[in-house]
């Protein structure tokens, strides 16, 4: 027996802090209208629509009510479910949702290994239409479409394909470059796990338009199950006559073959990636020459990342001018995001360019975790910056996110709240690139480990205003002398944060203080002699005996001794340990 | 099977779209299992549900291995749709909870707690 | 040739297509600061690197700074090489630099002649702002050369010439990031490595990470010994190159002052290399003919082309990769080795003393010298033929020490028996010279006629690897010559998959030959200074009475007297060797 009509409440972030009562009014007053046999009353996850909650939702009317609070559940089932009458001051105005899936249009809708599920959905039918297509008309298309690349560089993919194409020679060469070393970033694992096909498409489309027979995919080997479906949709894609000779009974043949990383994140930038693919040490060389001009074995090469390669099939079956209808002035289309840390919905999120933070993190992330305040959120990487409070309300597109010292990168973003250090989260990009740094430019291999070093002092109350100073100069240096562009945006986040954060670095220098209580050597432990019940279980556990004190007294911390380690803080059963 | 031209590949589209309609009458469970999903269990729910398809008697069912559906939170994660129903996806799965649906969503077409709104367009 | 037109500094200039901001700016006598860049194309070496960043310079329109030294001009471009952002770029990667770099100029072999310390000094570094760890790396002491990687700057120069021009193959960088450093294989010791101790690294290190074994107070040490009569042997080379070391103009002949210099160092005997190298000419021209007449009546049992061997970088380099082309080579052994031999068994007859009273030093342009008189096959009973071996920098060294004014010695001579030579034993130090002595001495051997002109012109270049051919009285020898030893493989496929047709081959390790050894006055980038070098060797060669090594009154002598006959028995004991095979890992 099923129920008539479903009352859905959002019982998820911040709609949980009156969904219960609300479900509970609910309870109440279907029974007092004996509804309670033919209406039930569901508990959903997120709506993605947070700032406008609490959120509840009539089906099968399909009617969405925004900002809805205990006391409204009477009018609703009076009016709405009763009467039939629609309540307009709480209904969801526009009922568009934010999210448009057009890279993961068939992620989580499709069996990845089976390739007749993507054929079923318009798959390869761009690649049969673009064979029917002069290739020029095919570049032109894409750069018609707007789109950019999605790794994080931002380049205009069809004029990057015009360059190979008219680059000189017979043996040219298209790569996936599906490296993804940003700390935080799944979204190319996604695709290649969920779509392979889709960036599968994308190359061979390519590789018609420039003028290749050979598509190379370098995956990171830390991705065994992309690599596995990868490499089964390659040889279903081969067997179905998709990838080989004479593709389509066209004379255009194309084939692809896996090459595997090894751990190294430089290895993500282009030329350090074709070095690493010839076998030699994945080290950047100078551009010009550009993988365009002299790549692989030094022939014409287009290299690109999954996220943009798995565009391109829309944009052919659905047309450049659908595509280019989508997101900003300059950025078309839309961007995946992979949306971590101190977030409540923590996932894969794919939204048009020019869609605001405030709208990311609050309605589609379902706003800050355990109601902390959002402090920053962190895009690009370790190559970007933050953005603050100020910056909420920005539109999301390649150029804005420059101008306020960040970048797109290839999709990361990592929230902090209230409890996050800014100081530290630098130290923490730049220790993730000092440890990647490959070390062939001096700027890279010994600025940035000094950044680092100074950094280190910061967070330790060793530095002076002077290494204020020092990190801003040789940070700037870095950025402008660093030959790839690992080595010339590691100092991004150490320069977003002094700009948006500087009282965090000033109270580390000047008053050797950690605002968050990160910083462990910052940190002083004290215990109140009010609360102090006098126990000695904190004094049993110091590992260094800097405890003191007899028993049924106040006991006391000796702060010469004290290596901050907080194991009495978390033993003290009585709250008596303050940390500062 | 080559597919040599493109009338070949309309032929084969035509023929899965063919094979679809056949599954009119069938369920369909789609589970995430990217590697989201089986880290946090998916594969072992799967099996699970298979279990109690043959423990329940159920064969006009398929299940499939499907990619990240983006709702990495609330993993493990499922889509069911029922003969004549829009799909409804389910998270934070366990055993407990799948035995609720089995029970109630696709015994009666009853939703229960814990469903996925949908919050995307797709093309 | 397409153009462009472009303006640094304010300055106008119109370059090919292609040609780097640094090049142009040359032109225009603008002098960029530059620390791993190093231009040798005509030995085919170009360090790519652009990894020092030093050279940077401003572009108008393009957002970071560029390398000068790798950036290619482009048309309308506008350049400033001295802005204040870019010297303060250049001064921050300095003192980078310098941050992770030991301060021990005091001490350093390199001090004076370090292109780090120039910079440091050219910058006015007076405090380095960003101190913090260094790099610690454990030295590696080899029989010629010594790795201190903690001078390391990472310029890659090291690699790119063992990479891409010797083709050696024993130095890559390893690691990543702050740890990256140019190791061997598996970071083992260079002895025990392919290493042919050629000392091109040695040669292009602009900082103290790679130098030679100094061995000169050794040479000391047996000077000022009573008990010891010390005899010193000079390389031809020598005496091109240590002019420079005092000043003079690279192509200096200086044969007259190293004497006299020698001899005021108090050596017993100034003798000759060119005097072994008649000898060695003798023996290997005897050795050719042999081999050739065997070859064209039909011995199967002979193989050509003989090759020369007279280079121990090269023997070690076909011992290691090419074991079984083993017996192609000439068993003569080296004119330094072949000096060693008769000094302690000959000379000491005639001196009247055991071979151990007697030091024999040889001065060298080459590191790998002081491995070849170490191998054990050079020792009898523990003795070695050759006991040291020092470079033209080392005598250099020794000769300041002794505080003797070089420019101010008389030209003096050598002793004798062993000091005099002919044109032939010169040539020797250039590349092609071995083969044209050997062809002088080979000609009047196998005709049996008398060589009118004796300048084989044919044979003289300073192309890395080329083919020459030789009138002897109607029978046409086919010579292939080369220098550095990726050009010596290109020689030695052709040889081991049969498609070789050459007759004789001549290989040196070093660019433009032994006067471009490791062991000689540094040349920083600039070729030139060999292409003198060789001018000199020839204006020796133009200036001998006697110019063909079967000539010498004293190699007559020797034979007469001592050894008999060239390929004789005794001559076979004390003046032929034989190789060994050696792995690779």
């Amino acid at each position: 027996m099923s129920y008539q009509r479903y009352c859905l409440i959002c019982r998820s972030s911040k709609c949980n802090k009156f969904s219960n009562s609300i479900g509970e009014n609910f309870k109440e007053i279907l029974k007092e209208k004996e509804l309670k046999e033919s209406v039930k009353v569901v508990f959903t996850e997120c709506f993605g629509l947070c700032n406008k909650g609490p959120i509840v939702k009539i089906m099968p009317d399909n009617t969405v009510y925004t900002g809805v609070m205990p006391m409204d559940v009477r009018e609703i089932v009076e009016k709405h479910l009763i009467k039939g009458e629609k309540i307009e001051r709480l209904i969801h105005q526009e009922n568009k949702p934010k999210q448009i899936k057009i890279v993961l249009r068939n992620c989580g809708f499709i069996d990845p290994e089976n390739i007749e599920e993507y054929i079923e959905k318009d798959g390869y039918m761009a690649l049969a239409k673009v064979l029917k297509m002069s290739r020029t008309d095919l570049i032109n298309e894409i750069k018609l479409s707007g789109l950019r690349g999605r790794g994080g560089g931002g380049f205009p993919t069809g004029l990057k394909w015009e360059y190979a194409y008219n680059a000189k020679g017979d043996e040219k060469y298209v790569v996936c470059n599906a490296d993804e070393g940003d700390p935080g970033a799944f979204m190319d694992r996604s695709v290649l796990e969920g779509d392979p096909h889709s960036v599968i498409e994308g190359m061979a489309i390519c590789g018609y338009a420039i003028g290749a027979k050979k598509g190379l995919v370098y995956i990171r080997a830390e991705y065994p199950l992309a690599v596995k479906r990868l490499a089964k949709a390659i040889n279903d894609a081969r067997e179905y006559g998709f990838l080989g000779n004479n593709i389509l009974g066209t004379d255009f043949s194309f084939d692809i073959e896996i090459k595997y990383g090894a751990g190294a994140f430089v290895c993500g930038e282009e030329t350090a990636l074709i070095k690493s693919m010839e076998g030699e040490r994945g080290e950047p060389t100078s551009k010009p020459p550009f993988p365009a001009e002299a790549g692989y074995w030094g022939k014409p090469t287009n290299v690109n990342n999954v996220e943009t390669l798995a565009n391109i099939p829309v944009i052919i079956n659905k047309g450049a001018n659908w595509f280019n209808k989508i997101g900003t002035e300059k950025s078309k289309g839309t961007k995946v995001f992979a949306l971590a840390g101190k977030i409540n919905n923590v996932g894969l999120i794919e939204v048009p360019m020019g869609i605001t933070l405030r709208e990311i993190i609050f309605d589609i992330g379902g706003g800050i975790k355990d109601g902390k305040k959002f402090k920053a959120v962190q895009t690009g990487g370790p190559s970007g910056g933050c953005l603050t409070e100020k910056d909420l309300d920005t539109p999301i597109d390649y150029d804005t996110l420059l101008t306020k010292g960040s970048m797109m990168g290839s999709g990361g973003m990592i929230v902090m709240d209230e409890d996050d250090c800014m100081v530290a989260v630098a130290k923490f990009y730049l220790e993730f690139t000092v440890d990647e740094s490959c070390g062939k430019c001096t700027p890279c291999r010994v600025g940035n480990k000094r950044l680092y070093e100074m950094l280190e002092k910061v967070t330790s109350g060793k530095a002076s205003m002077e290494d204020l100073e020092k990190i801003k100069l040789l940070s700037n240096v870095i950025k402008d002398t660093a030959l790839c562009g690992l080595g010339q945006t590691a100092p991004n986040p150490v320069l977003s944060t002094i700009t948006n954060f500087w009282d965090e670095y000033l109270a580390h220098v000047r008053n050797k203080k950690c605002p968050s209580g990160q910083c462990k050597e910052l940190i002083t432990y004290t215990i109140n002699k009010d609360k102090c019940v006098g126990c000695t279980a904190c004094l049993r556990v110091c590992p260094v005996y800097a405890i003191s004190g007899k028993v049924r007294e106040p006991h006391v911390i000796d702060q010469e001794k004290c290596i901050k380690c907080g194991a009495c803080y978390t033993t003290c059963k009585f709250n008596a340990i303050e940390k500062k | 099977m080559r597919i040599k031209s493109i009338e070949d590949l309309l032929e084969i589209k035509k023929n899965i779209l063919n094979k679809r309609k056949n599954e009119e009458n069938m369920i369909i469970i789609k589970v995430s299992l990217a590697t989201c999903g089986i880290a946090a269990g998916g594969k072992h729910i799967k099996e699970y549900i298979i279990k109690k398809m043959n423990d329940e008697g159920i064969k006009n069912y398929i299940i499939k291995d499907v990619g990240c559906m983006g709702y990495c939170y609330l993993e493990p994660t499922i889509e069911v749709m029922l003969p004549g129903y829009q799909p409804v996806v389910f998270g934070r799965l366990d055993k407990e909870k799948i035995d609720e649906i089995f029970e109630k969503y696709i015994n009666r077409h009853e939703i229960v707690d814990g469903i996925v709104p949908i919050n995307y367009n797709t093309i | 040739m397409e153009k462009c037109k472009l303006v640094i500094d304010g300055k106008e200039i119109e370059v090919e297509k292609g040609t780097t901001i640094l090049e142009a700016a040359k032109r225009l006598n603008i002098k960029i600061p530059t620390l791993c860049h190093l231009d040798l194309h005509d030995i085919k070496m170009v360090n790519k690197a652009a990894s020092c960043r030093v050279c940077v310079v401003e572009i108008e329109g393009r957002k970071n700074l560029a390398p000068s030294c790798a950036t290619p001009v482009s048309d309308g471009m506008v350049v400033k090489t001295n802005s204040i952002r870019a010297l303060n770029a250049r001064k921050v990667v300095l003192e980078l630099l310098l941050s992770d770099h030991p301060k021990e100029c005091l001490t350093c072999a390199k001090s004076g002649e370090c292109e780090l310390q120039n910079l440091a000094e050219e910058f006015a570094i007076r405090k380095i702002d960003f101190e913090g760890e260094m790099s610690e790396y454990r030295k590696d002491y080899s029989p010629s050369i010594i790795r201190d990687m903690d001078k390391c700057v990472m310029c890659r120069r090291c690699e790119t010439m063992c990479n891409e021009v010797q083709t050696v193959g024993v130095l890559s960088a390893i690691n990543r990031g702050f740890d990256s450093v140019v190791a061997t294989f598996f970071e083992k010791n260079l002895e025990d490595t392919t290493c042919t101790y050629c000392g091109q690294c040695v040669a292009v290190c602009p900082t103290g990470a790679l130098t030679e074994v100094d061995y000169s107070w050794d040479v000391i040490t047996a000077i000022s010994n009573p008990e010891k009569i010390v005899i010193v042997q000079t390389a031809p080379a020598i005496r091109a190159a240590l002019g420079e070391e005092f000043g003079l103009e690279p192509g200096t002949p200086v044969t007259g002052k190293m004497v006299a210099a020698l001899r005021k160092l108090g050596f017993d005997y100034i003798f000759d290399t060119d005097f072994a190298a008649d000898l060695t000419i003798v023996e290997e021209a005897s050795e050719f003919l042999d081999r050739l007449n065997r070859y064209l009546n039909g011995d199967k049992s002979v193989r050509l082309p003989i090759l020369t061997s007279c280079c121990p970088a090269w023997v070690k380099f076909f011992e290691h990769h090419f074991p079984e082309l083993i017996d192609i080579p000439s068993t003569a052994k080296s004119p330094q080795q072949m000096f060693g031999a008769i000094a302690k068994s000959y000379f000491a007859e005639i001196l009247n003393v055991p071979r151990e009273k007697i030091v024999v030093v040889s001065v060298m342009p080459c590191l790998a010298k002081k491995y070849e008189a170490k191998r054990e096959e050079f020792k009898v009973n523990g003795n070695p033929d050759v006991d040291i071996s020092i470079t033209t920098r080392e005598l250099a060294r020794l000769i300041k020490q002794a505080n003797i004014d070089f420019l101010a010695l008389p030209d003096e001579d050598f002793d004798r028996p062993l000091g005099e030579s002919t044109g032939a034993g010169v040539i020797f130090g250039v590349t092609g010279g071995v083969i044209e002595a050997a062809v002088r001495t080979a000609y009047e051997f196998y005709t049996g006629k008398e060589l009118r002109d004796v300048e084989f012109r044919q044979l003289r270049s300073d192309e890395g690897i080329r083919t020459a051919f030789v009138n002897f009285g109607g029978f046409e020898l086919n010579i292939g010559i080369a220098y550095d030893l990726g050009n010596a493989r290109k020689l030695l496929e052709e040889i081991k998959t049969g498609k070789s047709t050459y007759h004789a081959i001549e290989i040196m390790a070093c660019p433009g030959g032994c006067i471009g050894g490791g062991g000689q006055p540094y040349h920083h980038g600039n070729l030139d200074i060999i292409r003198a070098r060789a001018r000199a060797i020839y204006h020796e060669d133009r200036h001998k009475e006697i110019r063909k090594s079967h000539k010498n009154p004293y190699i007559i002598e020797l034979y007469e007297k001592y050894l008999g006959k060239p390929l004789g028995e005794k001559s076979h004991k004390l003046l032929h060797t034989h190789y060994f095979k050696k792995v690779l890992y």
